[in-house]
């Protein structure tokens, strides 16, 4: 059972919808739209920088980024197959989801840790 | 006897027969907006990574009326994933507590429960810790 | 005192006759008391006897009426007419099947599939069982219960589009009686059914769509039951990567 590596992807996009569907709803409204239009004060750029600085919250944002990434490749590859039905072409489709996800993976790796 | 038969084809806009496709379609597509915006994260915690000047002029990118209509937008979807995704919980998650199945409703409740605490969470840091 | 009539547009494929499908529509009594088989029975009785079509039990037990109902798969044993008045009411065969004739569907496809996943219970020790019998409590019955409720009417292959754009699919009654069988205590196949079921064509095909449980007529879940299969294939898997020495 170990060759096939579906129940690997499905994992990490399980893991993945259930991060960001816990986590982003809020860090959005925060980022994207409370702290831009000033309705919540942006802590310091101090602060933030603090806050940061520490392991446990680095490795958190790394988790929750690269596992949302993981959930969408995994998604988004079932969406273009039913979607637009390519199920021909699904070693390039899934080449490029799961090969997308890991490169932006390691690059928030490389960026926060 | 092997007569001819008739082999109905799905279209390729079959996800637009019916209510519940459409609903299903843009529930995988929210995907995309799960995507897109932790790389926005990324480049927002990046950000004050790489000094205070790099932040300000993110933050005030930011600011941008294209910007905040995107975010509102992608919340949307974000909160659609969310609701979705712990609306279907119950049917993959079966827990028994001893002897009896605890129910779905009881599993989904649990996981709203846990959405509304991490945020609550999150949004005390940001406003209470503000400063100190 | 006329009698309220209403339309059913029927589609009609005659192999010997026409190479495409045609819509035929009757005009049948719209009665409070009757379902849209007992009007596809007028139809036959009273109208046109060559219209084709299967039923048997007329109680939503045999699973062999179900057809489209204007988009939807149903029971047309359990679905009233009245509840489409004024009409006109769509009656097609399920769809995802190839057609033999009018609303007669070819089943073998799903019947293959159904005896692929081996629902029966299955002993290691390849004997009946226990001197007298198996000993199982009300838990451990209710732990099965819901999806040994399928009646094989294939509802859920009609409304899955998975299945619709990927006939190799298992699909959803099957994965779900095989299900029932890994969840009864005296089964002992679940490693079986996992091997046939971890490939292409098994649980990770589906995309939770959940439309099979939405239309299927004895609540059975077969969405919920492929999900649960994917936690437990993705645990199994996990386990054999972690601990490649641990026996399964």
């Amino acid at each position: 059972m170990k060759k096939h590596s579906e129940p690997f992807w499905w994992t990490l996009f399980g893991a993945g919808g259930a991060v960001s569907a816990l986590f982003l709803p809020i860090l959005i409204f925060l980022t994207g739209i409370a702290f831009p239009l000033g309705w919540i004060e942006v802590p310091s750029y101090d602060l933030l920088q603090k806050w940061i600085s520490i392991w446990p919250a680095r490795i958190l944002v790394f988790v929750i980024v690269s596992l949302s990434l993981f959930h969408w490749a995994h998604r988004f590859r079932f969406t273009l197959y039913e979607g637009l039905q390519l199920q021909n072409y699904h070693k390039i489709i899934a080449i490029f989801c799961y090969g997308s996800a890991i490169a932006v993976s390691v690059y928030s790796f490389y960026v926060l840790i | 006897m092997d007569s001819k038969k008739y082999k109905p084809q799905m279209g390729i806009f079959w996800w637009t027969d019916r209510w519940s496709s459409i609903k299903f379609i843009l529930r995988e597509l929210t995907s995309v907006a799960v995507a897109v915006y932790s790389i926005i994260f990324l480049f927002y915690v990046s950000s004050i990574l790489q000094g205070k000047k790099t932040f300000e002029e993110f933050s005030e990118s930011l600011k941008s009326p294209a910007f905040i209509a995107l975010h509102c937008f992608i919340l949307l979807c974000l909160v659609f994933h969310s609701i979705t995704w712990f609306n279907l919980a119950p049917q993959a998650m079966v827990i028994k507590l001893g002897e009896k199945k605890v129910p779905g409703i009881v599993v989904a409740l649990m996981n709203y429960a846990g959405w509304f605490f991490i945020s609550l969470a999150i949004l005390w840091l940001v406003t209470n810790l503000l400063g100190t | 005192m006329s009698q309220e009539k209403i339309t059913l547009e029927v589609f009609r494929f005659r192999p010997e006759q026409e190479d495409n499908p045609v819509f035929q529509s009757y005009e049948v009594p719209l009665r409070k008391d009757w379902v849209v088989l007992d009007a596809l029975n007028y139809i036959k009785d009273y109208l046109d006897g060559t219209l084709s079509y299967r039923w048997s039990c007329r109680m939503g037990v045999c699973g062999s009426c179900g057809m489209m109902v204007n988009g939807t798969p149903v029971l047309t044993c359990a679905t009233f007419l009245q509840k489409f008045a004024p009409g006109p009411i769509r009656v097609e065969p399920l769809s995802n099947f190839p057609v033999v004739r009018d609303l007669v569907i070819e089943m073998t496809d799903f019947m293959e599939k159904l005896k692929k996943v081996k629902p029966w219970i299955i002993r290691k020790d390849n004997q009946e069982g226990p001197e007298g019998e198996f000993i199982q409590t009300p838990s451990q019955l209710a732990d099965y219960k819901q999806y040994s409720m399928c009646i094989n009417c294939m509802l859920c292959y009609s409304a899955c589009p998975v299945y619709g754009l990927e006939p190799g699919f298992t699909g959803p009654a099957a994965i779900a009686l095989a299900q029932r069988y890994n969840m009864d205590n005296r089964d002992e196949g679940q490693e079986q059914r996992m091997e046939l079921l971890s490939t292409d064509d098994g649980i990770w095909q589906c995309t939770f769509v959940g439309e099979c449980s939405e239309v299927c007529p004895k609540n059975v879940d077969p969405a919920g039951a492929i999900q649960r299969y994917k936690v437990a294939g993705a645990t199994d898997w996990w386990k054999s990567f972690l601990m490649p020495w641990a026996k399964p």
